[in-house]
């Protein structure tokens, strides 16, 4: 089993649900983020007052996967979550040891 | 406003035409219903400026976490005013005239006005509530320089002694009797009474306050723009009645205050717009709103002298001089006036008063001529009026002060309440509940 922690565009988490639907992945977690990559901040200036803001408004999608599907898993979110500009994000991969359906008791694969 | 003019003319007229005594006095006494009924419209739009207007657009410039704490001290200034001016602020500024100075006590509590008494043509205690909404404006208007962190002890203890000891005299001088009317001095709806006074004191203050913590290094974020948008569209709508109900009559004058006041209301928005496009790369709505507060302070003394272009050309400058003064000279000059209540209230009342000595056209009220008509004198009597009153509002605001640190043993919130944040440190408030 493979975790995919997706840091992408806010407004791209619906094009990223729908793909993820298309090859059913039934459940995700996502938590509205900030952060800066190569892209930087950018400024705001208040009557002549200029602020850099560093951490910009991005939304973390975890996933978590069989290994089988993790290939086509993240083709599709890479797809999805694309505009082709600074600041698309990044997505990882981690190795997950156990998974528990808390109402059954189901351990592994059958839990995600 | 133009009661001593009015009067001065009404009694060369009485003069001229040898009426007997009785039957001039007859007709001092009568009161216009239409001039009476837009004074009391008028007086009830200015007071929608202070705790809605101000207290919006300065509100949504101060940070998240002091919100509430500005919101308070524009409504609480709002009311010490209210309370302070029937009882003695109206006679110190209105009574009768003492060495051209100050107003007798004559009125306190307005005693010995009746509901039958006049001003010109309107009754007195319509005159005194529509002065005390000026009053209240002026002195809500210097919290631009302080927000963040002032405490509220003080500035209630601030407000009562500087309406008492700095606005009473000056609005005496201009509209009461003083020294500055005789002298010749144009200021229709109060570019030096209201405007200059509160951006010189406001800069007092900020230098006796200090900086907030932070400042400079660390981002102060407006809390809401949206706010502040708002609020200078309350005070556009607001200033109609300030400046054209100066007229304290439903004329013709009015209706040309009211014309040029919008004008010069949406050429500083228009210029203060393009100037911040094409040195920041951005028009922002911030700049916008400001624009639009500029222009209207910047016509305000102007507004019963000047013509249309007259209008164009203050409100042109305004965009600029404001844009100037809150991002140029205030980093040259490096104090911390929070929201720029002398960067547009001071630096745009100053222009507007010299504008007037420039642009008064007598074909508007007469008597009123600026340089650009033939009398280069009124440019130089301007410029009295406004070093007099920046001068005197300097050392007024600065006796209240030491007083008000005395009595309130300190100015300023302690640096634990200021970096907490003053909504909930003073008022145990928050402004919004986001989750």
């Amino acid at each position: 089993m493979k975790k995919i922690e997706a840091i992408i565009k806010p407004f791209k988490l619906d094009d990223v649900k729908e793909a993820l639907g298309e090859v059913n992945i039934q459940g995700m977690t996502i938590s509205e983020v900030k952060g800066h990559g190569r892209q930087k901040g950018h400024t705001e200036i208040y009557r002549g007052a200029e602020y850099v803001v560093d951490f910009i408004p991005k939304v973390k999608i975890e996933v978590v996967v069989t290994d089988e599907v993790l290939d086509t898993v993240l083709d599709k979110i890479e797809e999805a979550a694309r505009t082709g500009k600074l600041g698309d994000g990044k997505i990882f991969v981690f190795n997950v040891e156990q998974a528990v359906r808390v109402r059954t008791g189901e351990r592994g694969e059958d839990a995600i | 406003m133009k009661l001593g003019m009015k009067l001065n003319k009404f009694l060369i007229t009485t003069a001229l035409s040898l009426l007997p005594l009785s039957e001039a006095l007859a007709e001092e006494a009568v009161l216009n219903a239409g001039d009476t009924s837009w004074v009391i419209v008028s007086t009830a739009l200015v007071m929608m400026m202070t705790p809605a207007g101000l207290a919006l657009f300065y509100g949504g410039m101060s940070r998240y976490k002091n919100l509430l704490n500005t919101f308070a001290m524009t409504i609480i200034a709002y009311c010490l005013a209210s309370v302070i001016w029937v009882i003695w602020g109206y006679t110190l500024s209105f009574g009768p005239d003492q060495a051209g100075i100050i107003g007798g006590l004559n009125h306190l509590f307005m005693t010995g006005i009746g509901v039958n008494d006049l001003s010109g043509t309107i009754p007195t205690y319509v005159f005194a509530l529509f002065q005390m909404t000026f009053a209240a404006i002026t002195v809500a208007l210097v919290l631009g320089s302080i927000v963040d962190r002032m405490k509220f002890s003080a500035w209630i203890v601030f407000t009562i002694l500087w309406v008492t000891a700095v606005y009473c005299p000056i609005a005496h001088w201009f509209w009461g009797g003083g020294w500055m009317g005789e002298m010749g001095a144009l200021d229709f709806a109060g570019g030096n009474v209201v405007h200059i006074n509160a951006g010189v004191a406001g800069l007092v203050l900020c230098l006796m306050l200090g900086k907030r913590i932070g400042y400079g290094k660390e981002a102060m974020f407006p809390s809401s723009i949206s706010l502040t948008a708002l609020g200078a569209a309350l005070l556009w709508f607001g200033w109609f009645g300030f400046n054209a109900g100066s007229q304290l009559a439903a004329d013709g004058v009015a209706g040309s205050a009211f014309l040029v006041t919008n004008t010069s209301a949406a050429t500083g928005a228009l210029t203060w717009m393009f100037v911040e496009w094409k040195v920041n790369k951005k028009p922002t709505l911030l700049g916008i709103a400001s624009g639009v507060v500029a222009g209207l302070v910047s016509i305000t003394p102007a507004a019963g002298f000047v013509n249309l272009s007259g209008a164009l050309i203050i409100g042109m400058g305004a965009g600029m001089i404001g844009f100037y003064g809150v991002a140029v000279l205030k980093k040259k000059l490096g104090y911390d006036d929070s929201l720029d209540a002398f960067g547009v209230h001071g630096m745009c009342g100053i222009w507007g008063a010299l504008a007037t000595g420039l642009l008064a056209d007598p074909a508007i009220t007469e008597g009123a001529r600026g340089l650009f008509y033939g009398n280069p004198k009124q440019l130089w009597i301007q410029f009295v009026s406004i070093v007099a009153t920046a001068l005197f509002t300097a050392i007024g605001t600065l006796f209240v002060l030491v007083v008000t640190k005395y009595l309130t043993r300190g100015i300023r919130v302690r640096a634990d309440e200021e970096i907490e944040g003053l909504d909930s440190a003073i008022h145990g408030e928050r402004a919004f509940e986001i989750s």
